[in-house]
């Protein structure tokens, strides 16, 4: 189970709100979650390593040679508030 | 030429069309977007259709001599709404992409686009992929074209439906957790997820990296093969990518003799439907008529594999999904007085409930204090499951499930997102262990489509399509969905 003090911390973390109607919903549907993936704690793994990548694969090189990119307006282009060149944000808290 | 019956159409038959020079590209190009304009008010398997772009692209083939085109040159294609094509809009199925507008081309749809391929539109999907039904897109739901009251799967499930519909001959779709190959099943198509590696991920907006690959969709195996030549290679912009170790080429093995096939114990359990096992069934005698064996292997793992897929995909996509702030593309939320808010606002507004419960589990997961417990675990338990797998591949050349362990289900009828997970159950293990799986359709559980899942070693694409070929003639499974009152 995950208390509502639990979720409302992980919220903050994920830069989400919710309100009291959703978290209502939210919480039980994540103490589910967690209870049934909870499971794989029965099993005894210590022996084994993780794994992140299925397909394992060491030291993927390319020559280092410049080869064109994106130009500055077109991979700003999408930006919901651009000012010569820049990304423009609220102020920081 | 008359009147062109796009029903009766592969890739295969437009591009013999073309070579023929029966029909122009711009001829079969309108054809399927008045076949979209007939029937995609009911299926809603589009979330944009280009038409202009396709026509426009379409003319400038007809306009070279048939002589020096390249094979696939004036087919078209229908594309998941969560591959990047510049200049056209991506939204990945969510508000917070809304207007979002690529300024470059994912590397599988410049391959397309280098290839001749005409875009007809983007299709529907859950949000960022995560779903099994496609009704969590922000947009419309879509519906299967053999039932319409019924959910076409997901995440690609626009990518299944339009192929079904026959609104496109082939599409390309992206499956984490089988969200190619749980639509292909329901719709009834062919549909395949490539070993990981096999397709540059490029342009493809990320949700699960460790376990994202991009595959084709399509009436017909050679259909699917040839699109996974299109795309496959090793692309320098994905260092995960490998590409395939060679072409597939057109399938045409005709038998399966010397070929042994393990049916997974634990994936054709109490689990599944009696209907789908049926089915399933069959689909093993005519291995065996085929000159192939079948045997029963027992993998104990499978089962935790939705277990360890719900702890790592939200990991890693709670992570990918930070991106989503409101400041350099996306959704914004306009009144808010400090960063903190604006990312708050920005993302709650803009995220589903899906996404948003996906992320919280993934941030929880990671969160200080839980790391070993749950995300280290899980990936031991897919170590577990690789180690299985690897053990059977010992043994048998494929092993073989049903893909879902239901026919598609109604719109609206599973609300509990955990029910909705433990249909993933056959799909997932292979995302897991990074391997080629593909969905045939082997026949029908009460006029619903039901899917084989092949699934082989890695790099084991050329074998496996050439196998599920072999099938494909045998079983001789009609794919084209009966949509004649909607289309007249």
């Amino acid at each position: 189970m995950i208390s509502r003090q639990e979720v409302e911390h992980v919220a903050r973390l994920a830069r989400l709100h919710f309100s009291e109607e959703e978290l209502e919903h939210l919480q039980p549907e994540l103490g589910a979650i967690i209870d049934y993936v909870q499971q794989l704690s029965q099993l005894d793994l210590s022996g084994l390593p993780t794994t992140s990548h299925a397909v394992a694969l060491k030291n993927v090189l390319r020559p280092d040679e410049p080869v064109p990119s994106l130009d500055h307006e077109a991979a700003m282009s999408n930006g919901p508030d651009v000012e010569r060149g820049q990304f423009v944000v609220p102020r920081i808290g | 030429m008359g009147a062109i019956d796009v029903t009766t159409l592969t890739a295969q038959g437009c591009r013999d069309l073309l070579a023929a020079r029966e029909v122009s590209s711009v001829e079969l190009t309108r054809a399927y977007l008045d076949r979209i304009a007939a029937v995609d008010g009911a299926v809603d398997a589009f979330l944009k259709v280009d038409e202009a772009g396709a026509l426009a692209a379409a003319e400038a083939v007809d306009a070279k001599p048939v002589g020096q085109r390249q094979p696939w040159e004036g087919v078209p294609i229908g594309l998941k709404d969560v591959l990047c094509v510049k200049g056209m809009e991506t939204t990945c199925g969510s508000k917070i992409l809304k207007g979002y507008i690529p300024p470059y081309d994912a590397t599988v749809i410049a391959r397309l686009r280098a290839a001749g391929l005409i875009f007809l539109g983007k299709l529907n999907m859950d949000e960022f992929a995560m779903g099994s039904s496609t009704e969590n897109s922000a947009y419309k739901v879509t519906h299967n074209p053999w039932d319409l009251d019924r959910v076409p799967g997901g995440s690609s499930g626009g990518s299944a439906a339009c192929v079904a519909a026959s609104e496109a001959p082939w599409s390309l779709g992206t499956d984490t957790g089988g969200s190619i190959r749980q639509p292909a099943s329901l719709c009834g198509v062919v549909g395949m997820k490539p070993t990981y590696g096999a397709v540059s991920r490029y342009g493809l907006v990320a949700y699960a990296s460790s376990l994202d690959q991009i595959g084709p969709l399509a009436r017909t195996v050679q259909d699917a093969a040839a699109l996974l030549d299109l795309i496959a290679l090793r692309d320098p912009r994905d260092s995960t990518s490998i590409g395939l170790s060679e072409p597939v080429g057109v399938p045409l093995q005709e038998n399966l003799e010397g070929l042994r096939f393990g049916v997974v114990k634990e994936l054709v359990g109490a689990a599944i439907d009696p209907g789908v096992r049926e089915v399933f069934d069959t689909a093993v005698d005519a291995i065996g008529s085929l000159g192939g064996v079948c045997e029963e292997v027992s993998l104990p793992s499978m089962e935790r594999g939705i277990a360890a897929y719900y702890l790592i995909a939200p990991s890693e996509a709670s992570s990918n999904l930070a991106r989503f702030d409101g400041v350099r593309y996306g959704h914004r939320h306009a009144d808010a007085d400090d960063l903190y808010e604006m990312y708050v606002r920005t993302r709650s507004e803009g995220f589903g409930a899906e996404v948003k419960r996906r992320i919280m589990i993934g941030t929880y997961a990671l969160s200080a204090g839980y790391y070993d417990a749950y995300y280290a675990q899980a990936q031991r338990t897919r170590t577990l499951i690789i180690n299985e797998f690897a053990g059977a591949f010992a043994t048998f050349d494929y092993l073989i499930s049903p893909v879902s362990p239901t026919v598609a289900f109604e719109i609206g009828e599973i609300a509990d997102p955990l029910q909705m997970y433990q249909l993933d159950l056959c799909t997932i293990p292979v995302n897991l262990a990074g391997l080629p799986g593909i969905s045939l359709p082997a026949g029908f559980s009460a006029g619903m489509p039901v899917g084989l899942q092949i699934i082989g070693p890695h790099l084991s694409e050329k074998g496996m399509l050439n196998a599920a070929y072999a099938m494909e003639q045998k079983l001789q499974v009609n794919t084209v969905a009966p949509l004649g009152e909607v289309a007249r």
